[in-house]
């Protein structure tokens, strides 16, 4: 019998020059989360943590991070095997959807002293610390792609992107490195 | 690159995540069955269009992917305020509007080429 076999859509690609480095991150269960205020506090319980309400933070718990993107919408990144989406399909109150987009997105870290320079090549957000700070997130965009751009440390980000644009963010980021 | 106040995210953001949706505050008619082709036609196409303070819809299509209001001036570009969606319309006062005015003596760049055809001269 044949066996179809899942490939990451960065696998086995490597890039560290000037200043950035690039890391696609492996398979995370990923949590397209839309909520109404009823149903939050239930929802955060679940998964074990308090899902945040502010603009643009996130909540992190373990290997379970909550990112918020709207104000009904939020995206949770989990290691592999968590098994978020059951969790979260237990809750009885309130009004929610649960998408699991386990493998639609893919992430790429970019690290480095340039990290930021790299990504001002596509991105026209401030990544000042003031502007962005650590543990920020944030839907934006890098060239033509649709990003979750998400600070892990100061000169560390998580790029989120959905897997057929990842081909183009990765080259994008890499060439915007080599210039940065 | 014009900075763009978004309301659900609290922050001044570059205009290449949001999308213009056009005017606002316009009330969709309860009765639509009932209205006439031409009452129809004022809802659905006609806009007002007009040099000067604009109420328009916004999107912040590539952030929270919220709709909200913003107060513009059409020829400056210039944002007065931004409000969420179902807010009552402002009113700007007189300073909000003097510090969006464009520039008193315009020069023919930013004259509009249909000018002369407004002013009724031609």
């Amino acid at each position: 019998m044949a066996n179809a076999e899942r490939i990451h859509p960065l696998d086995a690609r490597v890039f560290g020059g000037n200043g950035v480095v690039l890391n696609p991150v492996e398979a995370r269960e990923r949590i397209s989360l839309r909520a109404d205020d009823k149903a939050i506090a239930g929802l955060g319980k679940a998964i074990g943590l308090t899902l945040p309400k502010k603009p643009g933070k996130t909540i992190s718990k373990g290997e379970v991070s909550a990112l918020w993107i709207g104000p009904d919408e939020w995206l949770i990144i989990a290691a592999e095997g968590s098994d978020v989406e059951t969790k979260l399909n237990k809750v009885k109150t309130g009004l929610y959807s649960v998408v699991a987009v386990n493998h639609r997105n893919t992430a790429i870290v970019v690290s480095g002293i340039n990290a930021v320079n790299a990504l001002n090549g596509g991105c026209p957000r401030d990544l000042s610390l003031e502007a962005f700070p650590v543990g920020d997130c944030s839907r934006t965009i890098i060239g033509k792609a649709e990003v979750v751009l998400w600070r892990l440390a100061e000169d560390s980000f998580h790029v989120e992107c959905w897997r057929s644009f990842s081909d183009y963010v990765w080259k994008y980021l890499s060439d915007s490195a080599k210039s940065a | 690159m014009l900075l763009i106040h978004c309301p659900y995210c609290e922050k001044d953001l570059p205009e290449t995540e949001f999308h213009g949706e056009g005017e606002a505050h316009i009330d969709r008619p309860t009765n639509m069955a009932d209205i006439s082709d031409a009452e129809f036609e004022k809802f659905f196409f006609i806009r007002e269009n007009h040099k000067g303070i604009v109420f328009e819809r916004w999107r912040h299509l590539h952030g929270c992917g919220r709709f909200f209001n913003a107060v513009r001036h059409s020829v400056s570009d210039k944002f007065i305020m931004t409000y969420k969606a179902g807010v009552k319309k402002p009113k700007p006062t007189k300073k909000d509007i003097e510090a969006v005015l464009p520039p008193a003596k315009s020069t023919p760049a930013n004259e509009p080429i249909y000018a002369d055809a407004v002013k009724g001269k031609k």
